[in-house]
């Protein structure tokens, strides 16, 4: 809402806080100012000017020469080339030292051999106006030297004050003034309207009103609620013999002080009680109504409009129409029609000032993608005790700047009276909402200048309630009692509450699982010299739609992460980040059964490229490969099941990883993940180069991603089990493994079979080629042999690896190298 | 059988001894005394002790044959291990290793910088009492508005444009549902944390981006008041950017809690010459008690039961805290950027 600081003065005469004052008022009632604009800024230096004598130029047939007084007791003269300079006229003088606003500074200067002591200035140059044929004359009786920004009615600051949408009050000037004014709603006036007959003005408020439920007449018009529903009231009130035409200058600059566009003396008298009051009105030219009916009723389908931007608008049942006898002439409560429009031509208007109900003027605002002024405060509600005061307030500045006459009644149909809510106010529930105690009379002080009632004598005690009566204008956000200990805690002040920490009770809700499972898989990443990355839950495809996105591109929400993360590796292979060890916690979506949610899963993805470690003087660089992505890999499952899921080749997984990614990877080297069940539960691999875009001196890409489990494994516990004094005994055995046979078995079976004192098993060496024979690997293990408590002798220990041997020769026909059998 | 037992003792015993000489040789000189000492090959002992294998019986030979062979060949590691140190030591002794090159280190890894600003103000809140929920990001409108006050037709329900799925559902457009699944489930006292994504239909921009992080705090209990949530968040502040910060709280309006507060922090910052000066205020979260109308829906009796709630957005605190310019830097993941605040 934008305000004029002059406006929000003349509302409110005690009212002596300067505009940055009021800012800081407004913010700490919970109305920020996003911007103070000085209206007088680049006008400085400017004055009002009269020209008292104007002669033609000797050497030019188009330039005079006037000689004006600026002000100061000395008459000067100004060459000028604008057609029309009237003697003894004002209009905005630059003199000699000043800068126009664009930024020219004035000098002296010759024109075609006269001095020209300054310029006199048009509504362009001045920056006020797209007018630059002539010099802007000024009206009112100013004396010359005033400033030129006084002069305009410009030494005004425009506050721009964030309103919250339960506070549609705010959308006026007297709203706002009520909340900042000393002594709140007693300290506040209607300003003068300039130029208004004193006598006109009694009798308008004097108007009376014909009143009825559904329907009324008078004055010639004839009113009728069709949709009661929908419209809590319709007044109507005809004011004869205007005279449209442009608004007189304090109109004009009040209505751009405020932000607002001046457009004709009837319609900015209606933008006039609109900014100053808060209620939308609406001017018909009575002539274009026909039978001078109004019937505010749903359209019809198939049934039109064009509004008042020149739009044609198709109307529906669903949509409240101010009608005529036959046909429709505004929507209701967002705009009016073009047809009834009132132009240079109107001579009778009809005003309308209604009460709509919000929440269909928001579904027909969005319907029409049509937000106005009106709609914006109807949606949220307009005072509903308000109504006759604005029309009759609407129809006065019409009189004054418009002429016409206002007969009366006012036509006032409503389906029952408006009567105010009564809500009680326990100081008890205020101590136990805000922790200090009040009493009966301090409430009542914070609440009345607000505008709220509360009969009876304000009590001392603190027990007994009090009856509230909230005012017309607050009955759309304060209806119970919590919304009054609101009032009296901004009232009161924020600040004004203590801020010492008393004594609490823990929750009782656990921490998450599934946090402490991403805390602990985060730590051991980060620990890997992985560094997290965050992308958006949005994919080009996927199972769930959105209804409304912000791009083709993401139009869906995710299933994996990977994709975006291998955006991610792109992105820094682009910018010669080379080396791209990237990992996300992010949740998957999977579509719902039919109505449900979603399925949702958090995933884990992670990408590498480039170097396994660091450069170092001391090697030779190598690239990440297979075995860092499977240890990696290894680890983090070690982190989320405890070792109850294992990491397997993809070759060996089973179908049904449709959650994952596997089309991504090549399918020579790719991993699976597979929980206790043996579902997979994750995949890795190198990446298929079909998936990337990457420059051309680009390694090999690799990437994993892992469903966290919905329930995490509880943490395995930890036991300590006794260290062993006695010397272990090592065996290195060099197996010959068929490379048909996954070496994991190998080692299983040595794990199961190596016996109670076999403390360690570990692969050291893998040989093919020269000394093997064809179609085997040599796979080198150290065992090593440890009892708690003795050594072994070399006997046992012995028998124990004769015991594999046979085994590995008998269940999988691997020999140990350099042993006969 | 005794004196085969016997040589591969003797044997085992010689290799400890040579072992500990090893380590103990304090120059090339003395470890090649070492050498010559157990694997000379006239005079060496286990050369001695294997010419003693012929009294043994010919099956038994092998045995201790392949023991010497195995204690013979770690001795030469072990000498081999010893020499290269000594010629290290001795190498950076005369100036030849230059200390002042780089050590060899692993990568730099690290938590995203959200995260890192989540984690500390978990840990923060910890600290008062508060443990962590989670809840879905796609949502029911039943959660995301209605449950919490906020009809479906009032503009309250337009400040932030929710983004739909097609059925009706939608994404959360703040973490609040949180509070609303947790006191279903938890009768109080509940003081919860509810961190996650949240999303939003806006465009990308140096403050916006569609989704973003959110943390959510809710504590429901008797006797909680607007007096508690003041000082449980200036607590907080304090304990977040320091003793020395101000903190104010402006009314505001979420239809979610009443009274509803801005909370603003002024911190107190150190100047490159080591000066201190105060920022301006910074807008850091919203919050305030809870409207018994969501207490209600969510099945908690609001004249016994009442609770304050706050939200923030640590992606925008990050922004405060680190300097960065521009939110979309968090999505960027330029490497470059990340390691600026890797756990190092």
């Amino acid at each position: 809402m934008k305000v004029s600081y002059r406006w929000l003065r003349a509302l409110a005469p005690e009212l002596r806080a300067t505009p940055e004052e009021l800012a800081e008022r407004l913010a700490e009632l919970g109305f920020p100012v996003e911007a103070r604009e000085d209206l007088a800024e680049g006008l400085e230096g400017l004055v009002v000017g009269r020209v008292l004598r104007v002669r033609e130029h000797p050497n030019a047939d188009r330039l005079r020469l006037c000689d004006v007084d600026p002000g100061n007791g000395e008459t000067v003269q100004v060459v000028c080339g604008a057609p029309v300079i009237v003697e003894g006229g004002l209009y905005p003088f630059a003199p000699v030292g000043s800068t126009l606003p664009g930024g020219m500074e004035l000098r002296k200067a010759k024109i075609r051999g006269e001095t020209s002591h300054g310029m006199l200035c048009s509504e362009k140059e001045l920056g006020l106006g797209p007018d630059a044929g002539g010099i802007m004359e000024l009206e009112g009786e100013l004396e010359p030297g005033l400033s030129l920004a006084e002069g305009l009615g410009l030494n005004d600051v425009r506050l721009d004050v964030e309103v919250t949408p339960n506070r549609p009050d705010l959308l006026s000037h007297r709203g706002v003034t009520r909340e900042v004014a000393p002594g709140g709603e007693a300290g506040l006036a209607l300003p003068d309207i300039p130029g208004e007959d004193p006598d006109a003005a009694r009798f308008v408020d004097q108007v009376d009103a014909v009143l009825g439920s559904r329907e009324a007449s008078g004055d010639g018009i004839t009113v009728r609620i069709e949709a009661p529903e929908r419209c809590g009231a319709y007044l109507g009130l005809v004011v004869r013999g205007v005279r449209v035409g442009p608004s007189p200058g304090w109109l004009q600059t009040r209505l751009r002080a405020a932000g607002a566009r001046p457009i004709n003396n009837v319609v900015d008298a209606t933008n006039y009680v609109l900014l100053e009051l808060g209620h939308p009105l609406h001017a018909f030219d009575l002539d274009r109504i026909r039978d001078r009916t109004i019937v505010v009723r749903r359209a019809d389908e198939g049934e039109t409009i064009r509004t008042l931007d020149g739009a044609e608008r198709a109307l529906t049942p669903e949509m409240l129409a101010i009608c005529d006898a036959e046909r429709p002439v505004a929507v209701a409560g967002v705009m009016g029609g073009e047809d009834s429009e009132v132009d240079e031509g109107t001579s009778d208007v009809l005003l309308e000032c209604a009460l709509f109900t919000p929440g269909p003027i928001r579904a027909t605002r969005k319907a029409l993608g049509l937000s106005t002024d009106a709609s914006y405060r109807f949606e949220r509600g307009v005072d509903p005790e308000g109504l006759r005061e604005a029309i009759l307030r609407a129809a006065r500045v019409i009189q004054a700047t418009a002429g016409g006459e206002v007969q009366g009644p006012i036509v006032e149909v409503r389906a029952k009276p408006f009567s105010r809510t009564e809500v009680t106010l326990r100081p008890s529930r205020v101590e136990s909402v805000l922790g200090v105690p009040f009493s009966g009379a301090e409430l009542a002080s914070l609440l009345e200048p607000l505008g709220f009632q509360v009969p009876g004598l304000p009590s001392e005690s603190r027990e007994k309630a009090l009856r509230v009566q909230v005012p017309g204008f607050r009955s759309w956000d304060v209806s119970r009692e919590v919304d009054l200990i609101e009032e009296v805690a901004r009232t009161h002040g924020y600040d004004a509450f203590p801020d010492t920490l008393g004594a609490y009770r823990p929750g009782v809700v656990p921490d998450d699982p599934l946090f402490e499972l991403e805390d602990a898989l985060r730590a051991r990443l980060v620990a890997q010299g992985l560094l997290e990355a965050h992308t958006l839950a949005f994919a080009p495809e996927g199972e769930v739609e959105l209804l409304n996105p912000i791009s083709a591109e993401e139009g869906y929400l995710r299933r994996w992460l990977l994709p975006a993360l291998l955006g991610r590796v792109e992105y820094n292979l682009a910018r010669g980040n080379r080396d791209v060890r990237l990992f996300e916690l992010g949740t998957t979506f999977r579509s719902g059964r039919a109505g449900e949610l979603p399925r949702e899963s958090i995933h884990l993805g992670l990408v590498l490229h480039g170097r396994r470690r660091p450069r170092h003087w001391s090697h030779a660089d190598e690239p990440v490969e297979v075995w860092d992505l499977k240890g990696l890999l290894e680890e983090v499952v070690a982190t989320l099941a405890t070792d109850r899921w294992r990491v397997i080749s993809a070759a060996e997984a089973p179908d049904g990883s449709g959650a994952l990614p596997a089309s991504l990877m090549d399918e020579d080297v790719s991993l699976a993940v597979v929980d206790e069940d043996g579902r997979p539960v994750g995949r890795a691999g190198r990446i298929g180069a079909g998936h990337l875009d990457l420059p051309p001196w680009a390694g090999a890409v690799w990437g994993a991603e892992v469903a966290l489990p919905a329930t995490p494994a509880a943490r395995r516990e930890v036991r300590y089990v006794p260290l062993s004094t006695h010397p272990p005994v090592d065996r290195d055995l060099a197996l010959l493994v068929p490379c048909t046979l996954p070496v994991a078995h190998v080692l299983e079976l040595m794990k199961r079979e190596g016996g109670e004192h076999l403390a360690d098993l570990q692969v050291f060496d893998l040989y093919e080629g020269e000394g093997v024979p064809e179609g085997k690997r040599s796979v080198a293990v150290r065992l090593r042999f440890q009892a708690p408590d003795r050594t072994l002798n070399d006997q046992e220990v012995d028998a124990r690896v004769d015991h594999l041997d046979r085994q590995l020769h008998h269940e999988m026909g691997v020999a140990i190298r350099g042993r006969d059998d | 059988m005794t004196q085969n037992g016997s040589l591969v003792d003797e044997l085992q015993r010689l290799e400890a001894q040579a072992l500990t000489a090893v380590e103990e040789a304090a120059s090339a000189d003395a470890l090649e005394e070492v050498r010559i000492t157990f694997l000379g090959r006239k005079e060496g002992r286990i050369s001695g002790i294997l010419r003693r294998v012929g009294e043994l019986e010919p099956e038994e030979r092998p045995r201790v044959g392949a023991e010497a062979n195995r204690i013979k060949s770690r001795l030469q590691e072990a000498l081999d291990q010893r020499q290269a140190a000594l010629e290290q030591a001795s190498r950076s002794d005369s100036g030849e290793l230059d200390l002042t090159l780089p050590g060899r280190r692993g990568w730099q890894g690290g938590r995203h910088p959200v995260t890192r600003v989540v984690d500390e103000l978990v840990e923060i809140f910890r600290g008062l009492g508060f443990t962590r929920a989670r809840g879905p990001e796609a949502e029911t409108e039943w959660y995301n508005f209605e449950a919490l006050n906020t009809p479906l037709d009032h503009p309250a329900a337009d400040e932030q444009d929710t983004l739909y799925l097609k059925g009706g559902h939608l994404l959360r457009s703040h973490t609040s549902p949180v509070q609303v699944r947790v006191m279903e489930k938890h009768e109080p006292p509940i003081r919860v944390l509810a961190p996650g994504m949240v999303y939003r239909r806006d465009s990308y921009d140096a403050t916006h981006t569609p989704g973003f992080a959110q943390l959510e705090g809710l504590a429901v209990d008797e006797g909680i008041t607007f007096v508690d949530l003041k000082a449980t968040l200036a607590e907080f502040a304090r304990r977040y950017w320091g003793p020395g910060t101000r903190v104010r709280f402006r009314p505001s309006f979420f239809p979610f809690t009443e009274p509803s507060a801005e909370v603003d922090v002024k911190r107190v910052v150190r100047r490159a010459d080591g000066t201190e000066e105060e920022t301006d205020w910074l807008e850091i979260m919203g919050a305030g008690m809870v409207d018994p109308a969501v207490l209600e829906a969510a099945g908690i009796d609001p004249e016994r039961y009442t609770g304050f709630a706050f939200g923030m957005g640590p992606g925008r605190i990050g922004l405060l805290k680190y300097g960065i310019p521009d939110l979309r830097l968090y999505l960027d993941n330029d490497i470059r950027f990340l390691q600026q605040f890797s756990d190092r």
